[in-house]
């Protein structure tokens, strides 16, 4: 028996070694065809902050909308989300999840953006008949997957943009008829998100840079935000064939001085009480690389360094390759240290964008969108979505853009107004920025009064509008890079570059918390009291005056009186009083 | 996290030997209701018995979690994704792998008792928990009620019309109901259906009392019940064997206020029931020595190659957009006004020159 069971032992375990990708076996690693890798950035920001980029991909040669072979074997990629693509028919997949905003001027623009809350957009493939469908049992699928209220996400808060978020994978048709995009701006992130979001990746939180990932860190921060984009892209550089791309991004600013003492010192231990100790070992590639280009100190110092032209800016990296043992040292372990002081100026970005509700009263506001344009002498075009909800009526009339205190016409608008309790207003504006100055776009609204069903259970905190989105393609200082290599850093190569000039980027803004006017829900029962009460004195007394009549009513007699009255009564005499 | 999880687990991973079998019995939901955070003790309270529940081997897959209001990563929390229970700040219930169901506007009475999504699929063989706290409407003057999210209530007519529904539906085998707010016994006084055992906290007209403060957080970590409850439930390990009695005679004494507990309900003698039957999950494991060949995956073939090459679309297309022309909407055949507009000037016609036009039209 014993020796049957080491047999066994054996068979299994050579063949689990025969699966690892880099043996020599032909019949093996022909079937291996997807590749996962990750990577970590790291880079000092001029107010004390540091910022930690995470990006997990899993590059898979496969399709999921082929109608003869159903996909069935999973290796890399999880499970949960392929039968999710198959199902829906979906095309691209960006879901992202934010605690906190991000502070554009302060901070410069971060590698992917997101706007506070959640934020989910899908783009599904033209054979679907019934995309409402689709999207409404989408988005409570992936509620159950991300744990969070998602299925919140109905036909009042999604919008069908007409001209931003393109596809950011491949293909040509463009029909913004299957694009939904919705936001909740209200979801809070917190571990019940995280560990999901972790259990996707294939080494989970057991190895490689996902070990770093505890939430006691991670939320204690000023701003979190964690995403998965899936989308078709090209398999190699000629193109010619699709592979899906899932990344899973994570982005975390810690602050000065509640994480970091108020030192601008900052290690891998200090951010994320842990440190590295090995790559994940299915990763065909685990980097971490440094911003070096103001020149901090980091140590341990490494001669690698890698140029990367990201954003419009050419900056300098240093490269720990965690594939190599060598890095990790006698203790195994990797610690990085960075130490930088002086006060330069940082590279004030170019494109800028703020939101705020001004007025007064419960009946009436407006909002105002500002946007700068901080280019010296390049004026550029900018896409200006809003969504806003329905209770917020919006007076179109009312819309203005100014730059530089004279009118500036938009060269297209499209606007969709919104229908009570069904979908809420879209309004989207192509506007040209003046160089170097500040645009505003002011539009009225009056506050809609909701069924008292429809309140939620705090009312007095407020309801959320969502972010506006900017999206622009800016020029650049820097030649951008065209070309598709494989060894690209998966930071500079998530927004795909078609022109060397320009490039691409999505500002959001802030979003909006407005009160609206609300019953009082306290004690309804007194309240009917003291009304009934009043209406009961004064409708009663009122009544009383109008309708009562006076009658003069006798005395009772005595007994004795009455007794005689009866006696006399019977002798035929005259009463008495 | 999986709702549809059939009572059979099968195999898992190649690397063990033998099939698995899960007899997974045990169906869970713990629920709090209340929102603010001068509630925390609340979700101290549901998060140390979701721990005690998995600790002793349920999955989270049999766990329903309900929690109305966040304080883990609420921004008055001084430590951001941790709850704690104890005082001094020892033991984050939090942890690092918790999974809510059910979280803010979600905790509604619609979702507790008929939820649409995210559901117990239990059986007849099925042995559930129920775990609630929260607030009663004391400060209001009734009991027998529960609120939920200080907006709507559930009454113990409701409660108890929803266990006889679920009994009626064969969904489940015994159920244990465990209640930690103000005048809890008023919640499980109309309870009617068989195999039923409550216990509560306080009895009506007594208030449930809250254990411990901690300065640094500012509000009360946790209620003195299920304080005394889970001291008792650490002390409980999968193959245990201690019962109902227990469990009821732990909380008897040390609390000031006097919990009660209904098993009038109950068929068994609650001294012969196992704390396990309800709090923990036993699997069953069967060992083979048979091995299993692993085939290869199926190799589709090189398939058609795309010869021209694909790109990307342009993400700000400026001269597109400029020109885009409307969207064609759908026709749809004429509404109401425009139908009745026309019916009007129809009859007029005809009304005026008479009916022997009619037969130039027709």
């Amino acid at each position: 028996m014993l020796f049957s069971v080491i047999a066994t032992i054996t068979q299994i375990h050579r063949g689990i070694l025969l699966c690892d990708g880099t043996k020599d076996s032909e019949s093996f690693t022909a079937a291996a065809r997807d590749q996962f890798q990750e990577e970590l950035v790291i880079r000092p920001l001029h107010s004390g902050d540091i910022y930690a980029s995470f990006q997990f991909r899993t590059l898979w040669d496969t399709d999921f909308l082929q109608e003869r072979q159903k996909v069935s074997h999973y290796r890399l990629f999880p499970k949960s989300l392929g039968q999710v693509l198959s199902k829906f028919s979906v095309r691209e997949l960006h879901i992202s999840f934010t605690q906190g905003f991000w502070r554009t001027m302060q901070w410069g623009q971060p590698f992917i953006p997101s706007p506070p809350g959640a934020e989910l957009w899908v783009w599904f493939h033209d054979t679907v008949s019934d995309v409402d469908g689709n999207w409404k049992e989408l988005t409570n699928v992936l509620s159950g997957i991300f744990c969070a209220s998602l299925n919140f996400i109905d036909l009042t808060n999604t919008v069908q943009p007409s001209a931003s978020f393109k596809p950011l994978g491949l293909g040509n048709a463009t029909d913004h008829r299957f694009l939904r995009y919705a936001t909740l701006p209200r979801e809070i992130v917190c571990t019940e998100n995280l560990t999901p979001w972790k259990k996707l990746l294939p080494c989970g939180s057991k190895a490689g840079l996902s070990v770093l990932l505890k939430s006691e860190k991670l939320f204690h921060s000023s701003f979190h935000s964690q995403a998965v984009h899936i989308r078709p892209v090209c398999q190699d550089e000629q193109c010619t064939s699709k592979a899906w791309e899932l990344r899973q991004t994570l982005n975390v600013v810690f602050d000065l001085y509640t994480s970091g003492q108020g030192k601008k010192e900052w290690s891998l231990f200090k951010m994320f009480s842990r440190t590295l100790t090995e790559a994940c070992p299915l990763a065909t590639s685990s980097k971490v690389y440094v911003d070096i280009t103001d020149n901090p100190e980091l140590s341990p110092a490494t001669p690698l360094l890698s140029q990367a032209v990201v954003l419009g800016d050419r900056r300098t990296y240093s490269v720990f390759d965690l594939t190599r043992a060598e890095m990790f040292g006698q203790l195994r372990s990797l610690n990085l240290l960075l130490r930088w002081k002086g006060d330069s100026d940082m590279l004030r970005p170019l494109l800028h964008a703020e939101r705020y509700v001004a007025g007064f009263g419960l009946q009436t506001g407006e909002i105002h969108t500002v946007i700068y344009n901080n280019h010296p002498y390049r004026a550029f075009p900018v896409l200006l979505m809003d969504s806003v909800p329905w209770y917020l009526q919006l007076y179109i009339h009312t819309l203005t853009v100014t730059s530089k205190s004279r009118d500036n016409k938009p060269s297209y608008i499209h606007y969709q107004p919104a229908k009570d309790r069904h979908r809420p207003h879209l309004l989207e504006m192509l506007i040209q920025l003046p160089p170097h100055s500040m645009t505003e776009v002011t539009v009225q609204f009056e506050r809609a009064l909701l069924k008292w069903t429809e309140y939620t259970p705090d009312p007095n905190h407020g309801f959320y509008v969502g972010s506006s989105v900017v999206s622009a393609l800016v020029p650049s200082m820097v030649a951008m890079n065209t070309n598709f290599t494989q060894d690209q850093p998966l930071f500079s190569s998530f927004v795909p570059v078609k022109e060397e000039s320009s490039y691409f980027v999505r500002v959001y803004t802030e979003p909006l918390l407005v009160n609206l006017p609300t019953p009082d829900f306290s004690m309804p029962y007194n309240v009917i009291c003291l009304t009934c009460t009043v209406v009961a004195v004064g409708y009663g007394s009122f009544y009383n005056l109008l309708t009562r009549t006076f009658q003069v009513d006798e005395p009772s007699l005595p007994l004795a009186k009455r007794l005689a009255n009866l006696i006399r009564r019977i002798r035929g005499v005259p009463l008495l009083a | 996290m999986a709702f549809s999880l059939d009572t059979n687990c099968g195999l898992l991973n190649h690397n063990i030997i033998g099939p698995i079998y899960c007899t997974s019995t045990i169906f869970p939901p713990d629920i709090l209701i209340t929102q603010f955070w001068f509630n925390y003790r609340h979700v101290a309270n549901t998060l140390s018995v979701y721990r005690s529940v998995k600790r002793l081997g349920i999955p989270d897959s049999h766990i329903v979690l309900m929690l109305a209001d966040d304080m883990a990563c609420n921004y008055r929390n001084p430590k951001p994704a941790t709850v704690f229970s104890h005082k001094n700040m020892e033991f984050n219930v939090y942890g690092d792998d918790v999974e809510v169901d059910y979280r803010g506007y979600e905790v509604t009475v619609e979702n507790f008792l008929t939820p649409r999504s995210k559901r117990l699929l239990s059986d007849d063989r099925s042995n559930i928990l129920i775990y609630l706290t929260g607030q009663t409407g004391n400060s209001h003057g009734g009991n027998g009620f529960l609120k939920f999210q200080d907006s709507e209530e559930i009454s113990n007519m409701e409660l108890a019309d929803a266990f006889e529904q679920m009994w009626q539906k064969r969904r489940y085998n015994e159920l244990l109901f465990i209640i930690d707010t103000c005048q809890g016994a008023s919640m499980y006084e109309r309870f009617y259906s068989p195999n039923l055992m409550a216990l509560a906290s306080s009895q009506v007209g007594e208030d449930s009392l809250s254990h411990q403060p901690d300065l640094a957080i500012g509000v009360h970590l946790m209620d003195k019940y299920t304080f005394y409850l889970l001291e008792f439930l650490e002390e409980v390990h999968p193959a245990s064997q201690a019962n109902m009695n227990d469990l009821v005679s732990v909380c008897a004494h040390r609390v000031s206020v006097s919990p009660g507990h209904h098993t009038d309900l109950f068929q068994r003698n609650p001294g012969s029931v196992l704390i396990t039957d309800f709090f923990g999950s036993v699997r069953k494991v069967e060992i083979t020595k048979d091995t299993i060949n692993l085939t290869s995956s199926v190799k589709s073939g090189s398939g058609d190659m795309q010869i021209e090459s694909l790109t990307y679309v342009d993400q700000l297309p400026v001269a597109e957009i400029i020109h885009q022309k409307p969207k064609q909407k759908d026709w749809h055949p004429p509404d109401g006004f425009i139908l009745g507009l026309w019916t009007l000037i129809l009859l007029v016609f005809f009304q005026t020159y008479g009916i022997k036009h009619l037969k130039h039209i027709f």
